[in-house]
Protein backbone atom coordinates (compact mmCIF):
# COMPACT_ATOMS: atom_id res chain seq x y z
CA UNK A 1 0.00 0.00 0.00
CA UNK A 2 1.47 3.37 -1.20
CA UNK A 3 -1.18 5.93 -1.06
CA UNK A 4 -0.63 9.58 0.12
CA UNK A 5 -3.01 10.23 1.97
CA UNK A 6 -2.71 14.17 1.72
CA UNK A 7 -3.28 13.55 -2.06
CA UNK A 8 -7.30 13.60 -1.74
CA UNK A 9 -9.72 15.11 1.24
CA UNK A 10 -12.95 13.85 0.42
CA UNK A 11 -14.31 15.19 2.64
CA UNK A 12 -17.30 12.66 2.51
CA UNK A 13 -19.55 14.74 5.43
CA UNK A 14 -19.92 17.72 3.89
CA UNK A 15 -20.76 16.06 0.57
CA UNK A 16 -23.21 14.02 2.08
CA UNK A 17 -24.81 17.20 3.52
CA UNK A 18 -25.17 18.92 -0.05
CA UNK A 19 -26.54 15.69 -1.23
CA UNK A 20 -29.14 15.20 1.57
CA UNK A 21 -29.86 19.38 1.06
CA UNK A 22 -30.52 19.24 -2.52
CA UNK A 23 -32.59 16.08 -2.23
CA UNK A 24 -34.97 18.04 0.16
CA UNK A 25 -34.74 20.94 -1.82
CA UNK A 26 -36.04 19.40 -5.00
CA UNK A 27 -38.80 17.04 -2.96
CA UNK A 28 -39.91 20.35 -1.58
CA UNK A 29 -40.09 21.76 -5.19
CA UNK A 30 -42.18 18.61 -6.23
CA UNK A 31 -44.50 18.51 -3.27
CA UNK A 32 -45.43 22.52 -3.45
CA UNK A 33 -46.74 21.93 -7.02
CA UNK A 34 -49.13 19.41 -5.87
CA UNK A 35 -49.94 21.13 -2.69
CA UNK A 36 -51.02 23.98 -4.79
CA UNK A 37 -53.20 21.70 -7.00
CA UNK A 38 -54.88 20.37 -3.30
CA UNK A 39 -55.69 23.69 -2.19
CA UNK A 40 -56.88 24.97 -5.05
CA UNK A 41 -59.03 21.60 -5.96
CA UNK A 42 -59.81 21.93 -2.12
CA UNK A 43 -61.27 25.65 -2.31
CA UNK A 44 -63.16 25.36 -5.56
CA UNK A 45 -64.82 21.72 -4.25
CA UNK A 46 -66.04 23.95 -0.98
CA UNK A 47 -67.44 26.79 -3.17
CA UNK A 48 -68.97 25.00 -5.34
CA UNK A 49 -69.97 21.81 -4.76
CA UNK A 50 -72.97 22.56 -3.50
CA UNK A 51 -74.30 24.21 -6.31
CA UNK A 52 -73.06 21.53 -8.22
CA UNK A 53 -76.33 18.80 -8.78
CA UNK A 54 -78.73 17.18 -11.82
CA UNK A 55 -80.53 20.87 -12.47
CA UNK A 56 -77.07 23.23 -12.54
CA UNK A 57 -76.32 20.96 -15.95
CA UNK A 58 -79.95 21.03 -17.45
CA UNK A 59 -80.91 24.73 -16.50
CA UNK A 60 -80.11 27.84 -18.61
CA UNK A 61 -77.98 30.99 -16.90
CA UNK A 62 -80.42 32.97 -15.18
CA UNK A 63 -79.52 36.96 -14.31
CA UNK A 64 -81.91 37.05 -11.44
CA UNK A 65 -82.49 33.85 -9.93
CA UNK A 66 -79.32 32.24 -8.88
CA UNK A 67 -80.16 29.24 -6.98
CA UNK A 68 -81.73 28.15 -10.35
CA UNK A 69 -79.27 28.86 -12.88
CA UNK A 70 -77.53 26.15 -14.39
CA UNK A 71 -74.63 25.68 -17.34
CA UNK A 72 -76.56 24.37 -19.85
CA UNK A 73 -75.92 26.29 -22.90
CA UNK A 74 -72.12 26.84 -22.21
CA UNK A 75 -72.02 22.73 -21.66
CA UNK A 76 -73.40 22.25 -24.94
CA UNK A 77 -71.60 25.39 -26.34
CA UNK A 78 -68.41 23.94 -25.18
CA UNK A 79 -69.38 20.62 -26.96
CA UNK A 80 -70.17 22.02 -30.10
CA UNK A 81 -67.01 23.95 -30.28
CA UNK A 82 -64.86 21.24 -29.56
CA UNK A 83 -66.45 18.74 -31.85
CA UNK A 84 -65.86 21.48 -34.91
CA UNK A 85 -62.53 22.26 -33.11
CA UNK A 86 -61.25 18.62 -33.76
CA UNK A 87 -63.09 18.40 -36.84
CA UNK A 88 -61.24 20.81 -38.23
CA UNK A 89 -57.65 20.82 -36.48
CA UNK A 90 -56.78 17.19 -36.43
CA UNK A 91 -56.96 16.53 -40.47
CA UNK A 92 -55.14 19.74 -41.45
CA UNK A 93 -52.52 19.48 -38.68
CA UNK A 94 -52.21 16.12 -38.81
CA UNK A 95 -51.68 15.81 -42.77
CA UNK A 96 -49.32 18.74 -42.79
CA UNK A 97 -47.17 17.06 -40.22
CA UNK A 98 -47.47 14.06 -42.55
CA UNK A 99 -46.54 16.39 -45.37
CA UNK A 100 -43.44 17.87 -43.52
CA UNK A 101 -42.40 14.61 -42.12
CA UNK A 102 -42.35 12.33 -44.87
CA UNK A 103 -43.00 14.09 -48.16
CA UNK A 104 -41.29 17.66 -48.14
CA UNK A 105 -38.02 18.07 -49.10
CA UNK A 106 -35.27 19.42 -46.63
CA UNK A 107 -34.53 23.15 -47.69
CA UNK A 108 -34.35 26.43 -46.46
CA UNK A 109 -38.37 26.69 -47.05
CA UNK A 110 -39.46 23.21 -45.14
CA UNK A 111 -36.94 24.57 -42.26
CA UNK A 112 -38.75 27.90 -42.34
CA UNK A 113 -42.56 26.34 -41.95
CA UNK A 114 -40.81 24.28 -39.00
CA UNK A 115 -39.65 27.17 -37.34
CA UNK A 116 -42.85 29.16 -37.68
CA UNK A 117 -45.01 26.63 -36.32
CA UNK A 118 -42.59 25.87 -33.28
CA UNK A 119 -43.39 30.21 -32.52
CA UNK A 120 -46.92 29.76 -33.74
CA UNK A 121 -47.36 27.17 -30.90
CA UNK A 122 -46.13 29.88 -28.09
CA UNK A 123 -48.27 32.67 -29.34
CA UNK A 124 -50.44 34.00 -26.56
CA UNK A 125 -54.27 33.01 -27.78
CA UNK A 126 -55.23 36.53 -27.05
CA UNK A 127 -53.36 37.39 -30.84
CA UNK A 128 -55.20 34.42 -31.83
CA UNK A 129 -58.31 35.46 -31.00
CA UNK A 130 -57.97 39.43 -32.87
CA UNK A 131 -57.11 36.95 -36.11
CA UNK A 132 -60.64 35.13 -35.36
CA UNK A 133 -61.97 38.77 -35.41
CA UNK A 134 -60.78 40.07 -38.33
CA UNK A 135 -60.88 37.03 -40.70
CA UNK A 136 -63.91 34.94 -39.39
CA UNK A 137 -66.27 37.23 -37.71
CA UNK A 138 -65.76 40.26 -39.35
CA UNK A 139 -64.70 39.49 -42.65
CA UNK A 140 -66.04 36.03 -43.38
CA UNK A 141 -69.19 36.71 -41.38
CA UNK A 142 -69.37 34.18 -39.47
CA UNK A 143 -70.37 36.70 -36.90
CA UNK A 144 -70.30 35.43 -33.34
CA UNK A 145 -71.12 31.95 -33.85
CA UNK A 146 -69.89 28.72 -33.23
CA UNK A 147 -68.02 28.28 -36.25
CA UNK A 148 -66.24 31.94 -35.76
CA UNK A 149 -65.03 30.47 -32.00
CA UNK A 150 -64.37 26.88 -33.73
CA UNK A 151 -62.12 28.15 -36.40
CA UNK A 152 -60.11 30.36 -33.88
CA UNK A 153 -59.56 27.84 -31.51
CA UNK A 154 -58.81 25.53 -34.43
CA UNK A 155 -55.71 28.06 -35.43
CA UNK A 156 -54.50 27.99 -31.39
CA UNK A 157 -54.61 24.40 -31.40
CA UNK A 158 -52.91 23.45 -34.91
CA UNK A 159 -49.25 24.07 -34.24
CA UNK A 160 -49.61 22.19 -31.29
CA UNK A 161 -51.34 18.92 -32.84
CA UNK A 162 -48.20 19.75 -35.64
CA UNK A 163 -45.50 19.61 -33.78
CA UNK A 164 -46.86 16.73 -31.91
CA UNK A 165 -47.76 14.52 -34.88
CA UNK A 166 -44.78 15.29 -36.19
CA UNK A 167 -42.54 13.69 -32.90
CA UNK A 168 -44.77 10.88 -33.24
CA UNK A 169 -43.74 10.40 -36.93
CA UNK A 170 -40.02 10.87 -36.13
CA UNK A 171 -40.32 7.87 -33.73
CA UNK A 172 -41.83 5.24 -36.29
CA UNK A 173 -38.39 3.39 -37.32
CA UNK A 174 -36.93 3.91 -40.74
CA UNK A 175 -37.11 0.05 -41.07
CA UNK A 176 -40.75 0.03 -41.48
CA UNK A 177 -40.55 2.21 -44.45
CA UNK A 178 -37.62 0.80 -46.23
CA UNK A 179 -39.59 -2.43 -45.60
CA UNK A 180 -43.09 -1.47 -46.87
CA UNK A 181 -40.71 0.15 -50.16
CA UNK A 182 -39.36 -2.92 -50.98
CA UNK A 183 -42.59 -5.20 -50.87
CA UNK A 184 -43.51 -2.38 -53.65
CA UNK A 185 -46.13 0.14 -51.93
CA UNK A 186 -46.11 3.35 -53.10
CA UNK A 187 -44.98 5.83 -51.10
CA UNK A 188 -49.20 6.57 -49.40
CA UNK A 189 -49.71 2.96 -49.15
CA UNK A 190 -46.47 2.72 -47.17
CA UNK A 191 -47.48 5.23 -45.10
CA UNK A 192 -51.26 4.69 -44.84
CA UNK A 193 -50.63 0.98 -43.71
CA UNK A 194 -47.50 1.48 -41.42
CA UNK A 195 -46.46 4.92 -40.84
CA UNK A 196 -50.48 6.35 -39.64
CA UNK A 197 -50.54 3.24 -37.50
CA UNK A 198 -47.68 3.14 -35.84
CA UNK A 199 -47.67 6.67 -35.11
CA UNK A 200 -51.57 7.08 -34.14
CA UNK A 201 -51.24 6.70 -30.27
CA UNK A 202 -48.68 9.40 -30.40
CA UNK A 203 -50.90 11.51 -32.22
CA UNK A 204 -53.96 10.83 -30.51
CA UNK A 205 -52.35 12.08 -27.48
CA UNK A 206 -51.04 15.27 -29.09
CA UNK A 207 -54.85 16.26 -29.76
CA UNK A 208 -56.29 15.40 -26.47
CA UNK A 209 -53.87 17.21 -24.78
CA UNK A 210 -54.40 20.22 -27.18
CA UNK A 211 -57.97 20.09 -26.90
CA UNK A 212 -57.70 20.03 -23.33
CA UNK A 213 -56.12 23.42 -23.91
CA UNK A 214 -58.87 24.77 -25.97
CA UNK A 215 -61.52 23.74 -23.87
CA UNK A 216 -60.24 25.80 -20.80
CA UNK A 217 -59.79 29.18 -23.36
CA UNK A 218 -61.83 32.31 -22.72
CA UNK A 219 -59.63 34.95 -24.10
CA UNK A 220 -59.75 33.99 -27.80
CA UNK A 221 -63.47 33.23 -27.42
CA UNK A 222 -64.17 36.77 -25.68
CA UNK A 223 -62.40 38.45 -28.49
CA UNK A 224 -64.48 37.21 -31.18
CA UNK A 225 -67.22 38.77 -28.84
CA UNK A 226 -68.91 35.17 -27.84
CA UNK A 227 -72.08 36.08 -25.27
CA UNK A 228 -71.66 35.67 -21.46
CA UNK A 229 -75.36 35.47 -21.35
CA UNK A 230 -77.11 32.73 -23.60
CA UNK A 231 -80.03 31.37 -22.84
CA UNK A 232 -80.18 28.71 -25.15
CA UNK A 233 -78.44 25.54 -27.20
CA UNK A 234 -77.07 26.33 -30.79
CA UNK A 235 -78.55 24.13 -33.45
CA UNK A 236 -76.10 25.00 -35.66
CA UNK A 237 -72.61 25.35 -36.52
CA UNK A 238 -73.60 29.46 -37.25
CA UNK A 239 -75.92 30.17 -33.89
CA UNK A 240 -74.16 32.63 -31.39
CA UNK A 241 -73.13 30.17 -28.34
CA UNK A 242 -71.35 30.64 -25.19
CA UNK A 243 -69.00 28.07 -23.45
CA UNK A 244 -67.88 26.71 -20.15
CA UNK A 245 -64.54 29.34 -19.46
CA UNK A 246 -67.21 32.39 -20.53
CA UNK A 247 -69.67 31.27 -17.99
CA UNK A 248 -67.50 30.63 -15.60
CA UNK A 249 -65.83 34.57 -15.86
CA UNK A 250 -68.99 36.41 -16.36
CA UNK A 251 -70.23 34.46 -13.27
CA UNK A 252 -66.79 35.67 -11.47
CA UNK A 253 -67.04 38.96 -12.24
CA UNK A 254 -70.54 39.78 -11.09
CA UNK A 255 -70.64 41.09 -7.62
CA UNK A 256 -73.29 39.21 -5.98
CA UNK A 257 -71.55 35.97 -3.70
CA UNK A 258 -74.06 33.11 -5.25
CA UNK A 259 -72.70 33.92 -8.69
CA UNK A 260 -69.28 33.21 -7.37
CA UNK A 261 -70.63 29.77 -5.68
CA UNK A 262 -71.95 29.31 -9.33
CA UNK A 263 -68.23 29.84 -11.15
CA UNK A 264 -66.97 27.18 -8.65
CA UNK A 265 -69.25 24.56 -9.47
CA UNK A 266 -68.98 25.57 -13.58
CA UNK A 267 -65.13 25.03 -12.71
CA UNK A 268 -65.78 22.02 -11.47
CA UNK A 269 -67.95 21.15 -14.87
CA UNK A 270 -65.08 21.66 -16.50
CA UNK A 271 -62.36 19.98 -14.42
CA UNK A 272 -64.54 16.84 -14.65
CA UNK A 273 -64.36 17.13 -18.78
CA UNK A 274 -60.59 18.05 -18.53
CA UNK A 275 -59.00 15.47 -16.30
CA UNK A 276 -60.93 12.55 -17.74
CA UNK A 277 -59.16 13.78 -21.23
CA UNK A 278 -55.91 14.02 -19.58
CA UNK A 279 -56.32 10.55 -18.20
CA UNK A 280 -56.86 9.01 -21.07
CA UNK A 281 -53.62 10.93 -23.00
CA UNK A 282 -51.44 9.79 -20.08
CA UNK A 283 -53.10 6.32 -20.15
CA UNK A 284 -52.82 5.93 -24.23
CA UNK A 285 -48.76 7.14 -24.00
CA UNK A 286 -47.94 4.68 -21.44
CA UNK A 287 -49.87 2.00 -23.54
CA UNK A 288 -47.76 3.17 -26.50
CA UNK A 289 -44.02 3.18 -24.43
CA UNK A 290 -44.66 -0.58 -23.09
CA UNK A 291 -46.40 -1.80 -26.47
CA UNK A 292 -43.50 -0.26 -29.14
CA UNK A 293 -41.96 -3.19 -29.11
CA UNK A 294 -39.67 -2.39 -32.03
CA UNK A 295 -38.12 -0.20 -29.79
CA UNK A 296 -37.00 -2.71 -27.12
CA UNK A 297 -36.40 -5.70 -29.14
CA UNK A 298 -33.18 -6.15 -28.64
CA UNK A 299 -32.27 -9.26 -31.78
CA UNK B 1 -30.90 -5.43 -76.15
CA UNK B 2 -28.32 -5.71 -73.82
CA UNK B 3 -28.63 -9.29 -73.23
CA UNK B 4 -28.06 -9.88 -77.02
CA UNK B 5 -24.94 -7.53 -77.07
CA UNK B 6 -21.69 -9.67 -75.64
CA UNK B 7 -22.09 -9.39 -72.02
CA UNK B 8 -18.06 -8.48 -71.96
CA UNK B 9 -16.75 -6.18 -68.64
CA UNK B 10 -15.08 -2.96 -69.75
CA UNK B 11 -13.33 -2.11 -66.77
CA UNK B 12 -9.57 -2.90 -67.65
CA UNK B 13 -8.51 -4.09 -64.55
CA UNK B 14 -11.66 -6.97 -64.18
CA UNK B 15 -11.41 -8.46 -67.45
CA UNK B 16 -9.71 -11.21 -67.15
CA UNK B 17 -10.88 -12.39 -63.42
CA UNK B 18 -14.77 -11.72 -65.08
CA UNK B 19 -14.57 -13.83 -68.49
CA UNK B 20 -16.04 -17.46 -67.23
CA UNK B 21 -18.70 -15.55 -65.32
CA UNK B 22 -20.11 -13.22 -68.46
CA UNK B 23 -19.94 -16.61 -70.51
CA UNK B 24 -23.08 -17.52 -68.81
CA UNK B 25 -25.95 -17.40 -70.72
CA UNK B 26 -28.61 -15.61 -68.93
CA UNK B 27 -27.53 -12.15 -67.45
CA UNK B 28 -30.91 -10.75 -65.03
CA UNK B 29 -28.63 -7.43 -63.24
CA UNK B 30 -25.92 -5.71 -65.07
CA UNK B 31 -24.02 -2.86 -64.39
CA UNK B 32 -21.86 -0.78 -66.84
CA UNK B 33 -19.56 2.23 -65.46
CA UNK B 34 -21.55 2.05 -63.00
CA UNK B 35 -20.89 5.10 -60.45
CA UNK B 36 -23.01 5.60 -56.88
CA UNK B 37 -22.78 8.29 -54.76
CA UNK B 38 -24.08 10.45 -52.16
CA UNK B 39 -23.55 14.19 -52.93
CA UNK B 40 -20.04 14.53 -53.41
CA UNK B 41 -19.28 11.24 -51.76
CA UNK B 42 -17.98 8.56 -54.46
CA UNK B 43 -19.56 5.40 -52.92
CA UNK B 44 -19.60 3.17 -55.93
CA UNK B 45 -16.83 3.84 -58.74
CA UNK B 46 -17.16 2.62 -62.21
CA UNK B 47 -18.29 -0.79 -61.81
CA UNK B 48 -19.07 -3.03 -64.17
CA UNK B 49 -20.22 -6.74 -63.44
CA UNK B 50 -22.88 -8.84 -64.64
CA UNK B 51 -25.07 -11.29 -61.82
CA UNK B 52 -26.47 -14.13 -63.89
CA UNK B 53 -29.88 -16.01 -63.54
CA UNK B 54 -30.69 -18.52 -60.34
CA UNK B 55 -27.25 -18.65 -58.70
CA UNK B 56 -26.02 -16.50 -55.55
CA UNK B 57 -23.92 -13.59 -56.68
CA UNK B 58 -22.37 -12.55 -53.31
CA UNK B 59 -20.45 -9.18 -52.58
CA UNK B 60 -18.05 -8.90 -49.97
CA UNK B 61 -15.75 -6.21 -48.88
CA UNK B 62 -14.59 -4.49 -45.98
CA UNK B 63 -17.15 -1.81 -44.29
CA UNK B 64 -17.34 1.33 -46.76
CA UNK B 65 -16.12 -0.59 -49.61
CA UNK B 66 -19.44 0.35 -51.30
CA UNK B 67 -21.13 -3.07 -51.18
CA UNK B 68 -24.54 -2.05 -49.86
CA UNK B 69 -24.62 1.11 -51.93
CA UNK B 70 -24.11 -1.11 -55.00
CA UNK B 71 -26.75 -3.55 -53.63
CA UNK B 72 -29.47 -0.88 -52.48
CA UNK B 73 -28.78 0.36 -56.18
CA UNK B 74 -30.46 -2.33 -57.85
CA UNK B 75 -34.16 -2.07 -56.84
CA UNK B 76 -34.06 1.42 -56.39
CA UNK B 77 -33.55 1.45 -52.93
CA UNK B 78 -30.99 3.93 -52.45
CA UNK B 79 -34.11 6.92 -53.87
CA UNK B 80 -34.76 7.64 -50.52
CA UNK B 81 -31.71 9.30 -49.77
CA UNK B 82 -32.29 12.36 -51.17
CA UNK B 83 -28.43 13.46 -51.85
CA UNK B 84 -27.95 10.41 -54.02
CA UNK B 85 -26.60 9.57 -57.42
CA UNK B 86 -26.13 7.83 -60.65
CA UNK B 87 -23.85 7.60 -63.44
CA UNK B 88 -23.26 4.59 -65.90
CA UNK B 89 -26.03 2.46 -66.77
CA UNK B 90 -27.44 -0.87 -64.35
CA UNK B 91 -29.39 -2.82 -66.29
CA UNK B 92 -32.52 -5.23 -64.95
CA UNK B 93 -33.42 -7.65 -68.03
CA UNK B 94 -31.86 -5.01 -70.14
CA UNK B 95 -34.11 -2.33 -68.61
CA UNK B 96 -32.34 1.00 -67.64
CA UNK B 97 -33.63 0.67 -63.95
CA UNK B 98 -32.34 4.58 -63.45
CA UNK B 99 -34.48 5.63 -66.59
CA UNK B 100 -37.33 7.37 -66.44
CA UNK B 101 -39.07 4.44 -68.19
CA UNK B 102 -38.75 2.01 -64.88
CA UNK B 103 -40.88 2.64 -62.39
CA UNK B 104 -39.56 1.81 -59.08
CA UNK B 105 -42.67 0.37 -57.47
CA UNK B 106 -43.02 -1.60 -60.38
CA UNK B 107 -38.92 -3.00 -60.11
CA UNK B 108 -39.27 -3.61 -56.23
CA UNK B 109 -42.24 -5.84 -57.33
CA UNK B 110 -39.85 -8.01 -59.32
CA UNK B 111 -36.74 -7.20 -57.38
CA UNK B 112 -37.29 -8.32 -53.55
CA UNK B 113 -35.31 -7.24 -50.99
CA UNK B 114 -34.07 -8.42 -47.05
CA UNK B 115 -32.18 -5.88 -44.65
CA UNK B 116 -29.30 -6.07 -42.69
CA UNK B 117 -32.03 -6.03 -39.52
CA UNK B 118 -35.39 -8.27 -39.63
CA UNK B 119 -37.68 -5.65 -39.97
CA UNK B 120 -41.42 -7.20 -39.72
CA UNK B 121 -44.00 -4.91 -39.38
CA UNK B 122 -45.66 -4.79 -36.24
CA UNK B 123 -48.61 -6.85 -36.94
CA UNK B 124 -49.23 -10.46 -37.21
CA UNK B 125 -47.37 -13.22 -38.93
CA UNK B 126 -49.69 -13.84 -41.36
CA UNK B 127 -50.33 -10.06 -42.23
CA UNK B 128 -46.54 -9.71 -42.48
CA UNK B 129 -46.60 -11.89 -45.77
CA UNK B 130 -50.04 -11.18 -46.93
CA UNK B 131 -49.69 -7.25 -46.80
CA UNK B 132 -47.59 -7.06 -49.95
CA UNK B 133 -49.44 -8.90 -52.44
CA UNK B 134 -53.01 -7.42 -50.93
CA UNK B 135 -51.96 -4.18 -52.48
CA UNK B 136 -50.55 -6.05 -55.65
CA UNK B 137 -53.74 -7.13 -56.51
CA UNK B 138 -53.16 -10.68 -55.89
CA UNK B 139 -55.80 -13.23 -56.98
CA UNK B 140 -55.43 -16.23 -55.81
CA UNK B 141 -56.03 -17.56 -52.28
CA UNK B 142 -54.30 -15.86 -50.27
CA UNK B 143 -53.90 -18.33 -47.47
CA UNK B 144 -52.60 -20.85 -49.49
CA UNK B 145 -49.82 -17.87 -50.71
CA UNK B 146 -48.65 -16.83 -47.40
CA UNK B 147 -48.35 -21.04 -46.24
CA UNK B 148 -46.56 -21.55 -49.42
CA UNK B 149 -44.51 -18.16 -48.73
CA UNK B 150 -43.61 -19.40 -45.20
CA UNK B 151 -42.67 -22.78 -45.87
CA UNK B 152 -39.99 -21.52 -49.01
CA UNK B 153 -38.88 -19.60 -45.90
CA UNK B 154 -38.42 -22.77 -43.70
CA UNK B 155 -40.77 -21.28 -41.21
CA UNK B 156 -44.09 -23.16 -41.72
CA UNK B 157 -43.39 -25.47 -39.18
CA UNK B 158 -42.41 -23.00 -36.80
CA UNK B 159 -45.37 -20.35 -36.78
CA UNK B 160 -48.53 -22.52 -38.49
CA UNK B 161 -49.78 -22.11 -34.71
CA UNK B 162 -49.69 -19.21 -34.24
CA UNK B 163 -50.44 -17.19 -37.59
CA UNK B 164 -52.08 -14.20 -35.75
CA UNK B 165 -49.64 -13.67 -33.07
CA UNK B 166 -47.74 -10.30 -33.42
CA UNK B 167 -44.38 -10.88 -35.63
CA UNK B 168 -42.54 -9.61 -32.94
CA UNK B 169 -42.72 -12.50 -30.69
CA UNK B 170 -40.51 -14.19 -32.89
CA UNK B 171 -36.94 -14.76 -32.41
CA UNK B 172 -34.32 -12.69 -34.55
CA UNK B 173 -33.64 -15.57 -36.83
CA UNK B 174 -37.44 -16.49 -37.36
CA UNK B 175 -38.03 -12.68 -37.89
CA UNK B 176 -35.39 -12.51 -40.38
CA UNK B 177 -37.20 -15.96 -42.25
CA UNK B 178 -40.23 -13.82 -42.19
CA UNK B 179 -38.73 -11.14 -43.95
CA UNK B 180 -37.35 -13.51 -46.57
CA UNK B 181 -41.33 -15.42 -46.69
CA UNK B 182 -42.95 -11.94 -47.15
CA UNK B 183 -40.48 -11.05 -49.93
CA UNK B 184 -40.99 -14.04 -51.79
CA UNK B 185 -44.35 -13.85 -51.07
CA UNK B 186 -44.08 -11.21 -54.19
CA UNK B 187 -42.73 -13.91 -56.23
CA UNK B 188 -39.67 -11.89 -57.19
CA UNK B 189 -37.29 -12.84 -59.86
CA UNK B 190 -34.32 -11.05 -57.76
CA UNK B 191 -33.89 -11.18 -54.21
CA UNK B 192 -31.49 -8.82 -52.64
CA UNK B 193 -29.53 -9.76 -49.07
CA UNK B 194 -28.27 -7.23 -47.16
CA UNK B 195 -26.26 -8.84 -44.63
CA UNK B 196 -29.15 -10.42 -43.80
CA UNK B 197 -27.51 -12.69 -40.67
CA UNK B 198 -25.10 -9.64 -39.03
CA UNK B 199 -27.69 -9.40 -36.48
CA UNK B 200 -28.27 -12.83 -36.01
CA UNK B 201 -27.02 -15.95 -33.95
CA UNK B 202 -24.47 -18.63 -35.85
CA UNK B 203 -27.26 -21.01 -35.19
CA UNK B 204 -30.18 -18.58 -37.10
CA UNK B 205 -27.27 -17.87 -39.11
CA UNK B 206 -26.83 -21.33 -39.89
CA UNK B 207 -30.39 -22.10 -40.65
CA UNK B 208 -30.63 -18.73 -43.29
CA UNK B 209 -27.72 -19.89 -44.78
CA UNK B 210 -29.17 -23.30 -45.75
CA UNK B 211 -32.07 -21.56 -46.71
CA UNK B 212 -30.25 -19.36 -49.19
CA UNK B 213 -29.27 -22.91 -50.66
CA UNK B 214 -32.61 -23.37 -50.97
CA UNK B 215 -33.91 -20.58 -52.75
CA UNK B 216 -31.45 -20.63 -55.41
CA UNK B 217 -33.91 -22.69 -57.49
CA UNK B 218 -36.02 -20.36 -57.66
CA UNK B 219 -34.47 -16.94 -57.20
CA UNK B 220 -31.63 -15.04 -58.37
CA UNK B 221 -29.93 -14.26 -55.07
CA UNK B 222 -27.75 -11.24 -54.79
CA UNK B 223 -26.32 -11.28 -50.94
CA UNK B 224 -23.99 -8.65 -49.58
CA UNK B 225 -22.01 -9.74 -46.35
CA UNK B 226 -19.32 -8.94 -44.69
CA UNK B 227 -18.11 -12.40 -43.68
CA UNK B 228 -16.48 -14.43 -45.96
CA UNK B 229 -16.75 -18.19 -44.79
CA UNK B 230 -20.39 -17.31 -45.41
CA UNK B 231 -19.72 -15.94 -49.14
CA UNK B 232 -17.51 -18.94 -49.30
CA UNK B 233 -20.37 -21.65 -48.19
CA UNK B 234 -23.13 -20.09 -50.47
CA UNK B 235 -22.51 -18.89 -52.94
CA UNK B 236 -21.32 -19.73 -56.82
CA UNK B 237 -20.26 -16.40 -57.31
CA UNK B 238 -18.24 -13.85 -55.08
CA UNK B 239 -17.42 -9.97 -56.14
CA UNK B 240 -14.98 -8.79 -54.67
CA UNK B 241 -15.00 -4.91 -53.54
CA UNK B 242 -12.37 -2.35 -51.83
CA UNK B 243 -12.80 1.45 -51.40
CA UNK B 244 -15.96 1.65 -54.26
CA UNK B 245 -14.07 -0.55 -56.79
CA UNK B 246 -14.61 -3.87 -58.04
CA UNK B 247 -11.41 -5.62 -57.46
CA UNK B 248 -12.60 -9.15 -58.90
CA UNK B 249 -15.64 -11.19 -60.03
CA UNK B 250 -15.01 -14.71 -60.33
CA UNK B 251 -16.78 -18.60 -59.34
CA UNK B 252 -16.12 -18.86 -55.77
CA UNK B 253 -14.53 -21.19 -55.78
CA UNK B 254 -11.58 -19.61 -57.80
CA UNK B 255 -11.91 -16.77 -55.68
CA UNK B 256 -11.09 -18.64 -52.57
CA UNK B 257 -8.85 -20.84 -53.95
CA UNK B 258 -6.58 -18.84 -56.57
CA UNK B 259 -7.46 -15.04 -57.30
CA UNK B 260 -6.10 -13.38 -59.52
CA UNK B 261 -5.28 -10.06 -57.76
CA UNK B 262 -3.23 -9.57 -54.89
CA UNK B 263 -6.14 -7.60 -52.88
CA UNK B 264 -8.03 -10.24 -52.90
CA UNK B 265 -6.24 -12.41 -51.59
CA UNK B 266 -4.65 -10.35 -48.78
CA UNK B 267 -8.39 -9.92 -47.84
CA UNK B 268 -9.65 -13.86 -47.92
CA UNK B 269 -6.71 -14.40 -45.87
CA UNK B 270 -7.22 -11.92 -43.40
CA UNK B 271 -4.03 -9.67 -43.88
CA UNK B 272 -6.88 -6.48 -43.61
CA UNK B 273 -10.36 -5.98 -43.43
Amino acid sequence: MNAEPLDFQPGLARRRRAGRLFTLALTAAGLAGIGFLIVLLARVLWEGAPSLSRDFLANFPSVLNPPKAGVKSALWGTVWLMTMTVLVSVPIGVATAVYLEEHAPNNRLTRFIHLNIANLAGVPSIVYGILGLAVFVRWMHFDRSVAAGALTLSLLIMPVIIIASREALLAVPQSFRHAALALGATKWQTIRAHVLPAALPGIITGVILAVSRAIGEAAPLLMIGALTYVAFVPEGPFDAFTALPIQIFDWCDRPQPQFHHLAAAGILVLLSILLPMNAVAVALRAWHTRRKAWQNSGI
Amino acid sequence: MAELRNMSVTDSRTRSATRRVTAAPDTVISAENLTLGYGSFVAVRDVSLDIPDRKVTAIIGPSGCGKSTLLRAMNRMNDVVPSANVQGRLLYRGLDIYSPRCDSVELRLKIGMVFQRPNPFPKSIYKNVAWAPKINGYRGDMGELVERSLQHAALWDEVKDKLHQCAYALSGGQQQRLCIARAIALQPDVLLMDEPCSALDPIATARIEDLIDELENRYTVVLVTHNMQQAARVSDLTAFMYMGELVEFDATETMFTKPGRQRTQDYITGRFG
